[in-house]
This record gives C-alpha cells, sequence and structure tokens, in this order.
C-alpha cells in the first residue's frame, strides 16, 4: 500500500515543553486513521505540523509526496482541514464562506459554484446556505465546516476532533457524513478524537498517543489482542471440567491462567473468534458438551489503561472540553 | 492537477471578504462618517475667520476704514492659511482624518480573524501566500478610505467648499493617491502592530490613543508654522501633514509648504517601508505561529 502521510521524527516544542515528542507513523492511501488520546496530548499540535500551519521543531514529515518544511505550498494544494474551532466566517453566509475558500485554492468560479453546490447539498446545509454563518447551531457550523474542507477535493482530509461538543445523535450523523464523503471521493482522512468509542467504531487504524509520545499503533481489533486477546467464557455440561481445562491450556493463542469455577472455564485468548470452533472441536471429541459459550473483546477502555497507565474517560474528557470551548465563544461574541 | 496558482492569487478574494462586511453594514460607513461631517459642519462653520475680523471690527479711537481691516484681514488669513477660505482648508484636512480614522482600524480586523484561533487559522491551510493575507487589510482599509473621502468631499462642497476653479481630473487622481498611499502605510502599521495581539480591547485603546494626537500634531486644523516648537517636528514627520499638503495644492490651488515632488517621495517612502515590513514580519510570524 502506499503511503500517504509519513511521520519522521516529528516533533514540536513549546519552550522547554515537548508537545509532541519524535512521533513517527504511516497513514497509507484510502484509510481512516485516528489518533486517540486525552487532552493536551499532543494531537492538534501534530496536525498542525501536518498541515504546514506549524514548523516542526525536529524531524518533518511527507504529506501526499511532499515534505511539510520543503514544499509547504504543494503540501496544502493536496489537504483539505478542519481544525477543532470552527473557522467560518460568521459574519459571511455559508455560501460566501464556501466560495472564499474556493478562491484561495484557485479554483475557477463556475466550478466552485458547482462544488459549493454539491457539497452543501451532501452536509445537508443547501437551505442555510444563504443565511449568515453566526445564526447556525453547533452541528450546522461542522457540517459546513466539513464542506469548507473537501472544497478543493483534497487527496487527504485532516479532521481534528471534529465532534467537539456535538450530541450524541449529531455526532453519529458527522460520522454518516465523513463515510459518505470518503465513498465518494475516495480520501484518505487523518482524525483526532478524544472519544474512546469513535476511534474504535470509525477509525481502521489507530494510535494512541499521551504526552506527545505515541504508544501503540494498529487496527482496533490489533490493539484488543495485544491487550491479550478476547475472554472466553465457556460453560461445560458432563465429563471432566479439569480434562477440559487441560485441553483448552494446549490450545495454540491461549495465553494467562485458565479459572475453573464450578462447571465454568473462563481464559484469555489471542483471537477468540477463530479460537472459539477449534476449543469447541477438541471438547466435542472428548465427549464434552459444552452448554454456552461468549466472546468478549477487550474495549477500548481497557485498551487505552494497558498502554497509557491510565483511564480515558469520555464524559469527563468531553464535557471539560466543551466548556472550555464554549467559554472561548462566549470571550469571542462578547 | 491544480493550476498554478500566481503570486497574488487569493488577493482579492479576501480584500472582498473584508468589503463584503463593510458595505453589508451601512451603518458602519454613516457612523465612522459622522466625525469629520460634524468637525465640518460645526466646527468648520463656526470657526469663521474672515468674518471674525470683517463683521463689525471697530476699534474706538481708531477710525480703520473698513476696506483697510478687510485688506488686513485678508493677508492675514492668507500668510496662515494660504487660503481666505478656512473651511475649504479645514474640508482637505477632513479627507486626510477619515482615511487616517479608516486605516487605523484595519488592525482590528487581524484581531478579530485570530479570535477562536478560527478564521485565521484555516487560511493558513490553505495555498494562500502569507502576504496577501495581511496585504487584503490594507487594500480593504485604502479602497473604504478613498470611498469615504469621496463621501466626505461631496458633503464638503455641499456645504460650501471652494475647490480650485482650474480642476482638472489629474489634481483629483493625484489626491486620491496622495490619501492612497498614506492609508497603506497606516493600515501596513497597525496591521502588523496587531498581530500578536488577541484583545480587541486594547487594539481599540491604542486605536483612540492615536487619533487625535495624530490628527491634532499635523497640518489638518492649522498650519505648522502656528504650533508650538515641541509639536513642529511631530508635524513634519507626520503623514496627514504631507497628504493635507499635496491636497490643498491640487484641489485648492494654494501654495503649499513644499513642492509636490517632495510630498509624494516621502508618502512613497512611508507606504512602501511599512508595508514591506508588515508583509515580512507578517509572513514570518504566520509560518512560525
Ligand atoms: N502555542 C503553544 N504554546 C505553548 N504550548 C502549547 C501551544 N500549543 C499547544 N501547547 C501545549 O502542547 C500540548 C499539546 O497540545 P495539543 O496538541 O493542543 O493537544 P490535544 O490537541 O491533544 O488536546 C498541551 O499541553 C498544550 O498546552
Ligand atoms: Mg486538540
Amino acid at each position: 500500500m502506499e503511503v500517504a502521510i509519513k511521520a519522521i521524527n516529528l516533533t514540536k516544542r513549546y519552550g522547554n515543553f515537548t508537545a509532541v515528542d519524535h512521533v513517527n507513523f504511516e497513514v497509507y492511501y484510502g484509510e481512516i486513521f485516528g489518533f486517540l488520546g486525552p487532552n493536551g496530548a499532543g494531537k492538534t499540535t501534530t496536525i498542525k505540523m501536518l498541515t504546514t500551519v506549524t514548523r516542526p521543531t525536529e524531524g518533518t514529515a511527507i504529506v501526499n509526496g511532499y515534505d511539510v518544511i520543503k514544499q509547504p505550498a504543494k503540501v496544502r494544494e493536496s489537504i483539505g482541514v478542519v481544525p477543532q474551532e470552527y473557522t467560518a466566517d460568521e459574519d459571511l453566509t455559508g455560501w460566501e464562506n464556501l466560495m472564499l475558500i474556493a478562491a484561495l485554492y484557485g479554483i475557477p468560479k463556475r466550478e466552485a459554484k458547482e462544488r459549493a453546490a454539491e457539497l452543501l447539498d451532501l452536509v445537508e446545509l443547501s437551505y442555510a446556505a444563504d443565511r449568515k454563518v453566526e445564526t447556525y447551531s453547533g452541528g450546522m457550523r461542522r457540517r459546513l465546516e466539513i464542506a469548507m474542507g473537501l472544497i478543493n477535493r483534497p487527496a487527504i482530509l485532516f479532521l481534528d476532533e471534529p465532534t467537539l461538543g456535538l450530541d450524541a445523535q449529531t455526532r453519529a450523523a458527522i460520522w454518516d457524513y465523513v463515510y459518505r464523503l470518503r465513498k465518494q471521493y475516495g480520501m484518505t482522512i487523518f482524525m483526532t478524537t478524544h472519544y474512546l468509542e469513535e476511534a474504535d467504531r470509525y477509525a481502521e487504524r489507530i494510535a494512541i498517543i499521551d504526552h506527545g509520545k505515541i504508544l501503540a499503533i494498529g487496527t482496533p481489533k490489533e490493539l484488543k489482542e495485544k491487550v491479550g486477546g478476547d475472554v472466553i467464557t465457556i460453560e461445560v455440561n458432563g465429563g471432566d471440567v479439569n480434562i477440559a481445562r487441560k485441553v483448552i491450556e494446549g490450545i495454540d493463542g491461549v495465553s494467562g491462567g485458565v479459572t475453573v469455577n464450578g462447571n465454568t472455564i473462563i481464559f484469555k485468548v489471542r483471537n477468540g473468534n477463530t479460537a472459539a470452533p477449534i476449543i469447541l472441536e477438541a471438547l466435542n471429541k472428548l465427549s464434552i458438551r459444552a452448554t454456552s459459550i461468549t466472546i468478549k473483546e477487550p474495549t477500548m477502555d481497557e485498551v487505552f489503561l494497558e498502554f497509557t497507565g491510565r483511564r480515558l474517560r469520555d464524559e469527563e474528557g468531553s464535557s471539560e472540553e466543551f466548556m472550555r470551548f464554549r467559554r472561548t465563544v462566549a470571550r469571542a461574541r462578547r | 492537477m491544480a493550476t498554478r496558482l500566481h503570486p497574488l492569487h487569493g488577493l482579492w478574494a479576501l480584500t472582498n471578504r473584508e468589503l463584503a462586511k463593510w458595505y453589508k453594514v451601512p451603518v458602519i460607513l454613516i457612523i465612522s462618517l459622522i466625525q469629520p461631517i460634524v468637525w465640518l459642519a460645526f466646527f468648520g462653520k463656526s470657526m469663521n475667520f474672515a468674518a471674525m475680523f470683517t463683521s463689525g471690527l471697530n476699534i474706538p479711537g481708531l477710525n480703520i476704514p473698513k476696506q483697510v481691516i478687510d485688506e488686513i484681514a485678508s493677508e492675514v488669513l492668507k500668510a496662515n492659511f494660504g487660503t481666505t477660505d478656512y473651511f475649504s482648508f479645514l474640508a482637505v484636512g477632513m479627507l486626510s482624518f477619515i482615511t487616517l480614522f479608516t486605516s487605523l482600524q484595519s488592525g482590528m480586523s487581524i484581531v478579530w480573524d485570530r479570535r477562536l484561533g478560527g478564521v485565521l487559522s484555516k487560511l493558513l491551510t490553505t495555498p494562500v501566500p502569507r502576504g496577501n493575507i495581511i496585504m487584503a487589510k490594507v487594500l480593504n482599509s485604502m479602497i473604504r478610505s478613498l470611498v469615504q473621502s469621496t463621501i466626505v468631499l461631496i458633503i464638503a462642497i455641499l456645504l460650501g467648499m471652494r475647490l480650485n476653479p482650474s480642476l482638472n481630473p489629474l489634481d483629483i487622481l493625484g489626491a486620491y493617491a496622495a490619501l492612497a498611499l498614506m492609508s497603506m502605510g497606516f493600515a501596513s502599521l497597525f496591521v502588523t502592530l496587531a498581530l500578536r495581539s488577541t484583545s480587541w480591547e486594547s487594539q481599540m485603546a491604542i486605536m483612540n490613543l492615536l487619533n487625535m494626537p495624530l490628527m491634532f500634531a499635523s497640518n489638518s486644523f492649522y498650519p505648522v508654522k502656528s504650533m508650538p516648537w515641541w509639536l513642529k517636528p511631530v508635524a513634519i514627520v507626520n503623514p496627514l501633514t504631507y497628504v493635507n499638503d499635496i491636497n490643498r495644492q491640487l484641489l485648492l490651488g494654494i501654495t503649499g509648504g513644499q513642492s509636490l515632488l517632495l510630498d509624494y517621495a516621502y508618502l512613497i517612502a512611508f507606504a512602501v517601508i511599512f508595508s514591506v515590513i508588515g508583509i515580512v514580519l507578517s509572513w514570518r510570524y504566520l509560518s512560525e505561529a
């Protein structure tokens, strides 16, 4: 697979403080890559360096084949960015904002109009196109921001906390748009989030970042396997539980101890879905019948705990961040 | 995929964005015109030097013929203002005042774009050259200044300003050029000063602090030679003085303080130096951010 983004020892220091610390990763064309980490982890700083807004203190990154330090203009032409904050000009209408951004990319007027109409339709904002952005709701503004990020048909789209401060329903809707857009335009998407469940559900690969360092990279499945895989609980009926236990201990992929509790056997296995049939067959040969079996994947929460040594609570993180966001908005409006 | 982008691309789009905020809200335009018009209508019409000298000036014991008093008055006025018509003298000063006032405001708009980190952070992700973000604000300020000056000029004429009878279109062009150069210099200066500022209150304070002193420390209201010695140097480096000198020569046809050539040279230097500084600093600042 070809590499869309390659970060090489990417580092940003603010004075003595290292916000992003020698980060290395690759993002492939066509995938949705997620940066997962708590507030202050360095997600936004990484995006700012990848999108040429901030210059790396050390290291560099190749985006769509161009070096962010040496060829920033080329990078900017290749990417679309939906920053963490709202960036539309509140005094202009949604339509005017799109046309402005289109002009900055050098898109001819006629084509810009076609694209703007198409994008507004896609994010279901056509009805509000001629309204000033200051009258938009939070969800509408996010959708407009996404449309603005797509006006230049970017090869790579950067989304910095695209669902921040939105209610659950709107969040789901935003992801729906993102998936539709990717299907329509075949983009690579680099997104950040501090919502565990969003990273798990929507990103194809995840990098866990904390204190400016990447602690793990992989598909959600791989990360869960690294934690020790799935937990399988089997209840057996008839036959010897202890023989069953011996059989299970001998199966490839089973790790850690196997616990027996009455008729119930509990153990960890790297991949529960493939291990389960093998185990059942082995037990069957010895005439041990299983009456029930459950396979439980570890949650992203457990994955995060494993790699960072602390929990990332969705609720606390989001409400705190949202209040900060609200305060900024309020300050700006004053 | 992309067509080659020329160095000025996006400049007009960004300028137009700023202009749109202005012509869409005529109230702002009208409010900013109030000050110069009040000066003209109240102060300019009341401060009637010619009438002060001639209406009923009668010194007991001396029997000076009215004709002599008129003669003296007109010579005194000419020696000071270059004309007997103080209202027209002041009206030219108001053209540079409205231009100054408009240009000082351009610092506000960059502060506004930085709020929330919003608009500006989006612009920085697009291929628009960094310098154009700043130049758009300067260009916007120049266009606004000229439009507002035109309105002030028309109102002044309606109120009785007398233009040079042999005025030709080139004179008007020259006057506009002088105003545009001054606007370019001041707008660049104030956008640059505002680059790092996030508080529009402090920007507003700077604006209000400099507005009146810059106007009074120039020949907008009175000639430089009537100023106290300590104020003269300020007036001599003040670009307003040069703009007024040009415009009084061109629009009113009166003899100026110095040659037009010197006036223009000074204004061009002012505009070029500050816009170059502005572009260089903003480029550096916006790329390092
Ligand atoms: N301009 C800056 N100056 C100083 N410190 C900064 C600056 N921008 C970010 N930081 C710090 O860098 C760290 C990472 O910030 P950020 O990348 O915004 O985190 P995230 O997006 O993951 O919440 C934070 O501790 C933040 O305070
Ligand atoms: Mg962030």
